[in-house]
């Protein structure tokens, strides 16, 4: 007795199956190509051995084959082998004898699995994986920051030619002056934004005057500073991870130390002492432009001419808030240029590691920013000033 | 028996600026040829290859593959020839964010609907085939050395069966064990898929042991022809190439 079972008439790719007694004969016919890999998959896998003992695959009236073709001849032949069925070796035009060598060669691992990773335990993993990673980054930086401060202190009292003066300057052109023009926008713009503000409230009690003591105290002590470190991380942390990490894929950095060369010297002084000395500046220049967005403001808004604003601002503050605001800014600048170029240093040898770290640097330098700007203020009202 | 041109370039003009890299070059490829491109640096191969694969503006000529004109197609019509060849760049080019099974099946993503049991078991299937281990599937590229990321770039460009491969310096970098195993499995693989192969590279074992012509690319003209057809070529840098203590040791 034997059956013939079609399938698929009118597919490129055809397979079909003949049972003769207890023996299962399987003909592949026609295309059996990449496209049609996905139709006969599931065809292949609907075949039911029943209780046949002895299989044969019979390749020959195939048009055409490719190595996602072969693989299913081959992965079918193993899948009956396991379950108990003997089967011939595979009938195929000896052209593609190569291929379906090729296909078979070594290949018996079983297919690609991929972790599930929403799982609670993977979840548990990835916490835990955070928090040490977090701990260890956290130490990574302090252990910079020791490294850097003997070289700085070494740099100022031993001077042997470690610090370029050209490299200084440069930097202090890169992250400084070339700086100004953001800087001085968005400061003139958050004087604006805090007077118009402040003079809304103020108005309901008389006091519009005041907004002049609120931008003043404001923005000398605080605004004007952060403001500033914070375009400054973002416009120059983030170049200095971006520049030393990549010359860290091209393996720059490793050259420079088979030379000799310090790199905490060639690199990573120069960036973070122009930043010290760019930033005190570009803070005072922002405290300026900021005080003038205020000016403009108060004098369209409530009339206030800029004699009277003077007058009223030299009231307000005194030296002691203008220094408050400027001490804080060459730490500021320490901070983002240690954390950039730590960062810059922790790159891998692939590209998106550089983009990886160079956000993550952005980040750092900005929180740190915030959190140290927070400890000051803490600071300044235990000294009272 | 007429051959099968599968690449045909004609009047290929490519430069930078005012430097000339192609002038009015011609080049044809047949079906199920193994074509070795060579030249000296700066050259223009890879320029070559990126024109081929739509990469590059050229500025003047015509690039033909499977009989039509690159220039003149539509989106759709590009689509059809893109699914058609398969293109091995030469740091491998994986997609950093995706695993090395992940990256295999994005061909297979983008053109067929496959369930993705059967996509594993043919990406795993090509894994062995380029010869990197069965644990290399759940690597990240950033994990793997510069050979397996090449031979996980060649699995990729594998992926749909292509007629047609592009492989930029594929044994570069490579041990010379591994470069022989890449060179049997070109052979391998041409022999039973009828695979086209168009190789930029500099291995004269490679060109010895795979190639069934060699495109020289010469004073920004091309000049095709066998091994020993080169050989004889008197123009100095094919003989000096050719028969340079390389050369000579590669015959």
């Amino acid at each position: 007795m034997s059956t013939a079972h079609d399938t698929q008439d009118d597919a490129r790719a055809r397979v079909r199956t003949e049972r003769k007694a207890r023996s299962l004969r399987l003909m592949a016919e026609g295309q059996w190509t990449t496209r049609e890999a996905a139709a006969l998959d599931a065809e292949l896998r609907r075949i039911d051995l029943g209780d046949a003992t002895d299989a044969v695959i019979d390749g020959s009236g195939l048009e055409r084959i490719d190595s996602a073709g072969a693989w299913l001849l081959v992965r079918t032949k193993r899948d009956w082998e396991q379950r108990g069925t003997r089967v011939a070796p595979i009938v195929l035009d000896d052209v593609y004898n190569a291929l379906l060598h090729a296909v078979e060669h070594e290949h018996t691992a079983p297919p690609v699995t991929i972790h599930d990773q929403h799982t609670l335990q993977a979840f548990v993993g990835r916490v835990g994986k955070a928090t040490v990673h977090g701990l260890q980054q956290g130490v990574g930086i302090l252990g910079y920051l020791g490294r850097v401060t003997v070289e700085v202190t070494e740099a100022i009292y031993h001077p042997r030619g470690n610090l370029k003066f050209a490299a200084l300057v440069h930097q202090v052109e890169e992250t400084g002056i070339n700086a100004l023009p953001i800087v001085g926008l968005l400061s003139f713009l958050i004087g604006i934004v805090l007077a118009y503000q402040g003079a809304d409230q103020l108005k309901r009690f008389g006091a519009e005057v005041f907004t002049i003591n609120l931008l003043g105290v404001g923005l000398l002590r605080e605004l004007g500073g952060l403001v500033t470190a914070i375009i400054v991380a973002g416009r120059s942390g983030s170049a200095f991870t971006a520049q030393i990490g990549t010359m860290r894929v091209n393996e720059e950095i490793d050259a420079m130390e088979t030379i000799g060369i310090n790199t905490v010297d060639a690199l990573v002084l120069p960036r973070i002492l122009g930043l010290v000395i760019a930033l005190p500046f570009l803070t005072f220049y922002a405290d300026v432009m900021g005080l003038l967005g205020g000016a403009v403001m108060c004098y369209f808004d409530l009339g206030i001419t800029v004699p009277v604003f003077m007058r009223q601002l030299q009231d307000a503050i005194s030296v002691n808030t203008f220094m408050v605001g400027m001490i804080k800014a060459p730490v500021f600048a320490f901070i983002i240029g240690l954390v950039g170029c730590f960062e810059g240093l922790q790159v891998e040898r692939n590209a998106a590691s550089v983009g990886k770290l160079t956000t993550r640097s952005v980040v750092e330098s900005i929180f740190l920013v915030i959190v140290l700007d927070a400890g000051f203020s803490i600071l300044f009202s235990i000294i009272g000033i | 028996m007429e051959k099968d041109v599968v690449i045909k370039i004609r009047g290929l003009v490519n430069g930078f600026g005012s430097q000339i890299l192609h002038d009015h070059l011609d080049l044809d490829v047949y079906r199920g040829e193994v074509l070795g491109v060579v030249g000296g640096s700066g050259t223009g191969k890879s320029v070559l290859l990126r024109s081929i694969i739509g990469l590059n503006q050229i500025r003047s000529g015509t690039i033909e593959v499977f009989g039509k004109d690159t220039s003149k197609l539509n989106d759709m019509q590009m689509r059809d020839i893109e699914m058609r060849w398969g293109v091995l760049f030469q740091e491998g080019a994986l997609f950093s964010s995706q695993t090395i099974a992940e990256n295999i099946q994005v061909p297979m993503r983008e053109y067929l609907d496959m369930p993705q049991q059967l996509m594993n078991e043919i990406a795993s299937m090509k894994l062995s085939m380029v010869g990197l281990p069965e644990n290399a599937a759940v690597k990240y590229p950033s994990e793997l050395s510069g050979g397996m990321k090449k031979r996980a770039g060649l699995a990729r460009a594998l992926a749909l069966d292509p007629d047609i491969v592009f492989l930029d310096e594929p044994t570069a970098g490579l041990d010379p064990i591994s470069a022989n195993m890449f060179d049997e499995l070109i052979k391998d693989l041409q022999k039973s898929l009828k695979l086209t192969v168009f190789m930029v590279t500099h291995d004269l074992d490679t060109l010895r042991a795979t190639t069934d012509r060699i495109a020289v690319l010469v004073d920004r003209k091309i000049v095709v022809g066998t091994i020993d057809e080169l050989r004889k070529n008197p123009h100095p840098w094919i003989q000096e190439y050719f028969s340079g203590p390389r050369g000579r040791a590669a015959a």
